[in-house]
């Protein structure tokens, strides 16, 4: 058996004795050890930790017998504060930061026995569809090493997608779990806003921001969320809705489900290789005794410029704090001068040249993009007209919702692009969100799972979203369509050829 | 032509919570630099505020105090600026929809009664605090202390209702009073838990019309206030006389000087890109908890001020002096629950108690003596039992001992001569050897009824009773 087969594999080997987890972790660390120079998924590798972690677990089996994610290899992204671990977001901000504290989703993967081996690459800060934007260079799609993995949570589907990690956090504030796990060919979710903690997540755009799974399997992604999901008294928009075993309603039934489709939305900029599979994944649905449904989302052509209106608006304030006074990056100080009015410049100085130097030029282009919209006498224009707007997504996803259980679209309107190509255009790139960032704005639960690959090889993902909080009926339909077309079985040539 | 003054306050109070207002971190003053902080109040990366339940509650029993409707939804929201003592780089605050609006405080001193309008009460978070001074290499550096970071105020806007210095000073007074008297704020302006910054503008008296305004900060003293205002009006005046114009601007008040000095213009005012705050969800308080509120609140200064006129008797000046704090009021129903009459206890507490409590310095929580010993010696006055100048010895005695007045009076024997036929005597042997006074007294020069009674009390050992002493003397002299 494979180092990193799915979790339920894992747990049960390591519950039965039949492995250990300090051998199923050395195995992984050497799979990253191998693959990491081509992919370049980790902007750090935990190595000591790891195994510290994962002899204490073989040394207490009896303790953790019955836990969840037992000796399962994790990979963390980098904008989740992990205690005692660099935790950077990408960015030369934060290059040599050490936060003090777990995120909850850390300490929650910890109670259920998951052994964390690194931390993801990532966009910086979760700005972009591509890693191409990190402060330490791209990730690289395992299909193919010129192409982008797809972003901000690249490093984490590469991981899951070469078997460098058995699951990856990501984080997803316009499509950054979904994107890539299409773009890589794994499942991905993010949840319901609300629903998983986000203490400890380094804010992009707090309203739409959310932590969740990549994984092989969609039952993987269901035992990820079971442990991540639930209220925590430390983030004040977490929901109390009771969170349950999203495990337990994978049935593979999904007769009279129905599965809403947009087309209309689907008639431009859609590859048609990416069409042809998305077409073929809903008539494996319907094959399963669902019924398409087709609807409207009148106001979804609005949704990419919503987005950059409000999540900029948000990134500005929430990127105030990288400032050089506390922590993380400063530019160097002037030499100290004598006066008042002195040191104010030498403040704004060393504000501003921490900032220049600090950031990347997407990251300064959306603080100056959120600024301006936030300015006096463009707030109204801008801020409170998206929000507008974004009230009307929501009801369109409401209206959709009467007549289906999920809506299903393309995760991403194109497969992996070249390393490279839109860097000049981020209007191009912008548009890699298309299908994603209406989920954000909206608040729902939305899953994106391997759906097919393109004429050149490159794997395509299958979206769909759902009501607030009903990730298991995402999660029933996305398991019963991966059992139709395990899609989820194919791997990377890259990653094969390393025999662990 | 004459000008008018028109003013509004801005006053940040400092709850009196346990903890800050978004993480469990101490909110107590002082500490060692950067003790009371965590991940929340120094605004490291992913962490998040949640709020504290006790603010809310201190901020509604402030608004109901100030008479304001307490609305059930409110909304937090985001003040962007840059400031090394700023550590998110906003602050967490409220502003299209803010807890509590549209109250009222009334001032009542001088002769006519004056209304105050409060346009509003919200919660928000206080900075840290930038150290330029006290430090060897001061001239370079400035030291940053996070333990204010995230402590929890309220901002009490009022409408600019006040039109004159005196009357803002007054207002601010009053406003601390309430504040103390809740509970919500302990009113300490030296350690910045209670500060005020004042919006001032002069026009030609009976105007509609607003002149421009400045915003004047640092008035953190009823003096500093007052005389803030009173330079700051004048220089406005000075100015439009002048034939020039108010600019529109922050001052400074600088107490050296005591001058105000410009800090920014209106063209370098920040703009502080206020948005919602998307990591808190709406504020919601509702009737219920409102209710709750008001009916734990303690009987506020105006109520228990005519109530003591009114179930009491006291003047309207007593009751007023009274009720300037909670602790007092409560000291004064407590001595007059134990018996003593309200106007005696009155004057001894306005008296020697407060002359004796200024001394050593104490505030009257702290009193030596108890309510109920003071109606025992306010006791013995109004029995006659002793003088009233042996009852101010009586009194030291007990504020340093602590013993009740009738172990004292008995212990050193200062109880009173009211016997009459033992005055009688007393008053009998001086009348015979002052002859010459008793003739004066007779042909009309009545003054000398004062030097008669002092030589009876002087017989007395000061012990006679002074009003049995005046009777039977001036019965004497009118009957030889």
């Amino acid at each position: 058996m494979r180092a990193t087969a799915t979790v339920r594999d894992l747990r049960d080997q390591i519950r039965s004795g039949r492995r250990s987890a300090v051998e199923v972790c050395r195995e992984t660390l050497t799979r990253i050890e191998r693959l990491e120079p081509s992919l370049h998924a980790f902007n750090s590798v935990t190595t000591d930790l790891a195994l510290a972690r994962a002899s204490e677990l073989d040394a207490q089996r009896d303790r953790w017998r019955d836990a969840p994610l037992l000796g399962v290899p994790i990979a963390l992204k980098d904008n989740l504060c992990t205690r005692g671990v660099r935790t950077t977001a990408s960015s030369r901000m934060l290059e040599s930061f050490v936060p003090p504290y777990n995120a909850t989703v850390v300490e929650r993967l910890c109670q259920a026995g998951a052994v964390v081996i690194g931390k993801t690459n990532c966009d910086e800060f979760a700005m972009g569809s591509s890693t191409e934007n990190s402060a330490f260079g791209p990730s690289r799609n395992p299909w193919a090493l010129d192409r982008i993995p797809g972003g901000s949570s690249g490093g984490s589907a590469v991981a899951v997608a070469a078997r460098m990690a058995t699951v990856a956090l990501g984080s997803d504030t316009g499509g950054s779990i979904r994107q890539p796990a299409a773009l890589c060919g794994v499942v991905g979710l993010k949840p319901t806003y609300g629903r998983v903690s986000r203490y400890g997540l380094l804010a992009f755009a707090s309203s739409l921001d959310q932590i969740g799974p990549l994984t092989r399997t969609v039952y993987d992604a269901a035992v990820t969320l079971t442990v991540l999901a639930g209220a925590d008294p430390a983030d004040a928009t977490s929901a109390s809705t009771p969170a349950s075993d999203y495990t337990a309603g994978l049935t593979g039934d999904i007769r009279g489900a129905r599965v809403g489709v947009p087309s209309s939305l689907l008639e431009n900029g859609v590859e048609p290789d990416v069409l042809r599979a998305f077409r073929a994944a809903l008539e494996t649905l319907a094959s399963r005794g669902a019924t398409l449904v087709d609807l409207e989302l009148p106001h979804a052509r609005h949704a990419i410029a919503v987005y950059y209106l409000i999540a900029t608006a948000e990134a500005s304030s929430n990127l105030a704090r990288y400032d050089g006074v506390r922590y993380g990056f400063r530019a160097a100080d002037r030499p100290a001068q004598a006066g008042r009015h002195e040191q104010t410049d030498a403040l704004r100085t060393m504000y501003a040249q921490t900032r220049e130097i600090g950031f990347g030029p997407e990251v300064k282009r959306r603080i100056m993009l959120g600024t301006y919209v936030l300015s006096a006498g463009y707030y109204d224009a801008y801020y409170l007209k998206a929000q507008q707007v974004r009230t009307l997504i929501l009801r369109d996803y409401d209206r959709a919702f009467e007549r289906a259980d999920v809506v299903a679209m393309p995760t991403s309107p194109t497969a992996a692009f070249k390393i490279g190509e839109r860097v000049d255009d981020p209007l191009q790139m912008y548009l890699a969100d298309v299908f994603t960032v209406s989920a954000n704005l909206a608040g729902l639960p939305a899953i994106s799972v391997p759906c097919g690959f393109t004429t050149e090889g490159l794997p395509v993902g299958l979206q769909l979203t759902g009501r607030r909080f009903h990730e298991a009926t995402l999660l029933r339909i996305a398991d019963a369509y991966e059992r139709e077309a395990p899609w989820h079985t194919e791997e990377p040539r890259i990653s094969k050829e390393v025999r662990i | 032509m004459s000008y008018e003054p028109v003013i509004g306050l801005e006053i940040h109070a400092h709850l009196l919570t346990a903890s800050k207002i978004f993480c469990g971190c101490s909110a107590a003053f002082g500490g060692g630099p950067n003790t009371h902080v965590c991940a929340v109040c120094l605004g490291l990366p992913g962490a998040l505020p949640v709020l504290n339940r006790a603010a809310v509650d201190f901020a509604v029993r402030a608004g109901l105090a100030l008479g304001c409707t307490i609305h059930e939804t409110s909304i937090f929201a985001r003040k962007n600026y840059f400031y090394p003592d700023l550590p998110k780089g906003y602050q967490i605050s409220q502003y299209e929809r803010p807890l509590a609006t549209s109250g009222v405080v009334e001032l009542s001193s001088g002769a006519e009664r004056r209304c105050v309008g409060i346009t509003r009460v919200h919660l928000e978070e206080d900075a840290g605090k930038s150290l330029h001074e006290g430090f060897p290499d001061s001239d370079r550096k400035t030291y940053l202390d996070y333990n204010r970071s995230g402590v929890g105020l309220i901002e009490i806007v009022t409408e600019p209702d006040l039109r004159s210095a005196a009357d803002a000073a007054e207002f601010f007074s009053r406003l601390r009073a309430i504040l103390v008297w809740l509970g919500v704020n302990d009113g300490n302006m030296e350690e910045g838990s209670l500060r005020c910054d004042a919006n001032v503008s002069v026009r030609p008296a009976g105007a509609d019309l607003l002149g421009t305004k400045a915003e004047v900060k640092n008035l953190n003293s009823f003096r500093f206030l007052q005389h803030a205002l009173e330079y700051e009006i004048d220089r406005q005046i000075d100015i439009i006389r002048e034939g020039g114009r108010v600019v529109q601007e922050t001052r400074l008040w600088d107490a050296n000087t005591g001058r105000t000095v410009s800090m920014r213009s209106k063209e370098q005012a920040h703009d502080y890109r206020y948005f919602p705050e998307p990591d808190l969800p709406p504020l919601f308080v509702d009737a219920a908890r409102v209710a709750a509120i008001r009916n734990a609140m303690p009987e506020l200064p105006d109520a228990r001020r005519r109530r003591f006129v009114d179930e009491y008797a006291l003047p309207d000046y007593d009751a007023g002096q009274l009720t300037q704090s909670r602790a007092l009021a409560d000291y004064v129903e407590a001595t007059i629950r134990a018996g003593a009459p309200p106007k005696l206890a009155s004057n001894w507490i306005m008296g020697e108690l407060a002359r004796k409590l200024k001394e050593i310095g104490v505030d009257i929580a702290a009193a030596p003596l108890e309510p109920d010993r003071l109606a025992g010696l306010v006791a013995l006055i109004e029995q006659g039992a002793i003088s009233g100048s042996m009852a101010k010895h009586v009194f030291e005695k007990m504020f340093a001992s602590g013993l009740t007045a009738q172990t004292i009076v008995k212990a050193e024997g200062l109880t009173q001569i009211d016997d009459e036929s033992a005055i009688l005597d007393l008053v009998d042997g001086i009348l015979t050897n002052n002859a010459d006074a008793v003739a004066q007294y007779r042909a009309g020069k009545t003054a000398t009824f004062g030097f008669l009674v002092g030589q009876v009390m002087k017989a007395a050992g000061g012990k006679a009773n002074p009003k049995r002493v005046n009777a039977l003397l001036r019965r004497a002299l009118e009957a030889r």
